[in-house]
């Protein structure tokens, strides 16, 4: 079990190298970096973002991030799952999450850290909050997002 | 029971965190949210539209349907955009 929420910024290259040191078996580590966007490009073109901040539900969101860990275990043969999501005030170029997850094959872990972002957009209690130069604003729910953890509903590994 | 409010809907109903005592027939989520809504404008404009209010008791999702007990902790709060 590895869910860590918390405010600090994290070392990628650490963290991908304690999740599968000392594991001999493993034999690829998938991972997905997100990071905050200034919006200033793309999307229709928005207001310039020029910082974002995280809320979130402390106790909540550990307890859904650990779900959806164990969901990901139950459908994949995993030997490391890491997710570390950062909350508070970022800035573009900002990681906001990590997701790992490390496995004996390549299909496996790939698979398995998209399933844990698609699922975690929609049922991790975060909240973000853009500044721009027009105030601040919620970022809204996307459907999109809805549809791509729906799809892991349909599909078996 | 606690309250938890978070995102634009604490913004809107200007608390984060409130106990609260609903009167009897106050049965599910759904009850609880048409008892709040009764209690101020605050309230009636942040839960107007009940397709944007997601509910949380004991910190799992829940739908409107579900029932409440007196200590239960009932979180009410947009839908998510993390990641």
């Amino acid at each position: 079990m590895a869910i860590r929420v918390q405010a600090e910024d994290f070392d990628v290259g650490a963290e991908l190298a304690a999740l599968s040191d000392g594991n001999p078996s493993i034999g690829g580590v998938a991972s997905f970096v997100g990071l905050v966007r200034d919006m200033s490009k793309g999307d229709g073109g928005g207001d310039s973002v020029s910082a974002m901040t995280l809320e979130h539900y402390p106790g909540m969101t550990e307890r859904q991030l650990a779900a959806i860990e164990a969901e990901a275990r139950a459908r994949w043969p995993l030997d490391g799952v890491l997710i570390i999501h950062r909350h508070g005030r970022l800035l573009p170029g900002d990681r906001i999450v990590l997701a790992a997850c490390a496995s004996a094959h390549r299909a496996a872990a790939f698979e398995a850290c998209w399933f844990l972002m698609d699922w975690l957009k929609t049922k991790a209690p975060f909240w973000k909050q853009e500044e721009t130069p027009a105030g601040a604003r919620w970022v809204a729910a996307k459907e999109d997002d809805d549809q791509a953890a729906e799809r892991w509903y349909k599909r078996t590994p | 029971m606690r309250i938890l409010y978070f995102a634009w809907l604490r913004a809107k109903i200007g608390t984060a965190e409130e106990e609260v005592a609903p009167p009897a027939g106050v049965a599910t989520t759904g009850d609880l949210i048409t008892w709040l809504q009764s209690r101020g404008p605050h309230y009636a404009d942040a839960l107007a539209n009940r397709a944007v209010v997601k509910v949380a008791v004991n910190q799992d999702y829940v739908g409107m349907d579900h029932p409440l007990a007196p200590g239960d902790e009932v979180a009410l709060f947009p839908p998510v955009t993390g990641g």
